[in-house]
């Protein structure tokens, strides 16, 4: 069921203590910054998050996790030079972290969204991200056993939506869009447009109407190339 | 002099940018290429329009052009540092999952990365120190190194304290295991396999002299 939300705080309404979020961007890039200050403000906390990063400055993810919101982070690299609300938060021994190679990151999102149970894939392979986990030879190549990241919800951002919920991104703000949108139970996509059914190319249709759940038009998002030149 | 010395190319250590253009000649024509973070990202500035390279991102993108300046700044369009890039005509966009299949499905000719170790058979140690108060990062560093055809690392051969970073086995913690194909130093050109080390040329010493440095058996290239 796809539904057009007026705010922000009402996409977000939803989202119980204890969830497991997946948020969309790459840094900054593809980040839903106002889907991200809505969940704060919603006061929910004890999340799981799956990011490929874990916040940059004092915006975003950053201050969920300042906010001491997120009990875990998955993510492939939180280690960053404005990494500070995470950095300090991970020393206090704080905030739980599971790194997985950025990859395999993806790669157990698109899992989950396509319903496998887990696949072999040879990075990380003789590594310590490895360690424990079940691994085999195929085709001479030694091979670690992965399985798919699953969550709750997913806030993702993209350029335009239709009135079935089509999506089309913009540039490499696409990043994890597409792959966390059909992970999630529940997808809540902030997009900065929305057009009338028929208006987007169906050849160019990048994430499918039925991914996504909700969708909330932002104008004017951080980040866009008018706030960013 | 010995004539295994006239590996010799360069009476001098190589720097920074000699070395990331001689990388960039050594990239085959038509070839799709991953740079990794830092160094790497300098062979950019030395490959040719002649040799007709596409840069892949992992963040989504092929075709990735110079970084931005000024007007082209936009911070829907970056590259794997973060850094504002442009895009080249015929440039293409994809999700994180199909940027990682490209890698893992072996798509890509070659990636060049930094390192703090490699071993003799081409184990990469490049994502960690493995010191227990440090932030553990690995990004797409595993995947590239399994991933590309060819992994080339770009280091010094050297670390501050005068250890060489080729070594027999890695202290540090693995990227990969018998992933990297060719060590450009700013001393000399290794090429690794499981047959050994051959050096390829030396920058600044002989043979002999770069022999004396690395702490497992050197062979050179005939």
């Amino acid at each position: 069921m796809l539904n057009f939300i007026d705010t922000v705080s009402e996409a977000v309404a939803g989202i119980r203590d204890g969830s497991t979020v997946m948020i969309g961007g790459f840094g900054n890039a593809g980040q839903p910054f106002e889907l991200i200050d809505a969940l704060l403000e919603s006061g929910a906390t004890e999340l799981t998050v799956v990011n490929n990063n874990a916040g940059q400055g004092d915006q975003g993810l950053a201050l969920l996790i300042k906010e001491g919101r997120v009990k875990k982070m998955i993510c492939s690299f939180p280690r960053q030079s404005d990494s500070w609300h995470f950095d300090a938060r991970y020393k206090a021994g704080e905030i739980e972290l599971e790194l997985v190679p950025q990859g395999n990151l993806a790669e157990r999102i698109r899992a989950a969204g396509a319903g496998i149970g887990g696949f072999f894939t040879p990075t990380g392979y003789g590594t310590m991200l490895a360690e424990g986990k079940e691994t085999r030879i195929i085709d001479g190549r030694g091979q670690v056993f992965e399985t798919p990241i699953h969550a709750d919800v997913a806030l993702i951002k993209a350029l335009k939506a239709d009135g079935v919920g089509n999506l089309v991104y913009r540039k490499t703000a696409r990043n994890f869009g597409p792959i966390m949108a059909a992970a999630a139970k529940h997808t809540i996509v902030q997009v900065s447009e929305i057009v009338p059914t028929g208006a987007l190319d169906p050849e160019n249709v990048v994430t499918p109407g039925i991914y996504v759940n909700s969708i909330v038009r932002v104008a004017d998002a951080l980040g866009s190339k008018e706030q960013v030149a | 002099m010995s004539a295994q010395s006239n590996i010799q190319t360069s009476d001098k250590p190589l720097g920074r940018d000699e070395l990331a253009e001689l990388v960039a000649r050594d990239i085959a024509p038509g070839s799709f290429v991953n740079l990794g973070i830092g160094q790497p990202t300098l062979v950019s500035n030395y490959l040719r329009p002649e040799q007709n390279i596409t840069l892949h991102t992992e963040n989504g993108m092929l075709g990735m052009g110079p970084v931005a300046v000024g007007e082209q700044i936009d911070g829907d369009l970056i590259n794997a540092g973060k850094i504002p890039v442009t895009e080249l005509p015929g440039a293409s966009y994809f999700h994180h999952a199909d940027s990682f299949a490209i890698m893992r499905g072996g798509h890509l000719d070659i990636c060049v990365l930094g390192a703090f170790q490699v071993s003799a058979t081409g184990d990469l140690a490049n994502w960690h120190t493995g010191e227990p108060d440090a932030i553990p990062a690995v990004g797409g560093a595993m995947d590239l190194a399994t991933g590309a055809k060819d992994v080339f690392v770009m280091m010094t051969l050297l670390t501050r304290d005068g250890v060489s970073k080729l070594v027999e086995h890695c202290s540090y913690p693995l990227t990969g295991v018998g992933c990297v194909t060719r060590v450009y130093t700013d001393k000399a050109v290794f090429l690794t396999g499981p047959d050994g080390v051959t050096v390829r040329e030396t920058f600044g010493c002989t043979f002999e002299e770069l022999q004396a440095m690395v702490p497992l058996p050197l062979v050179a290239a005939s």
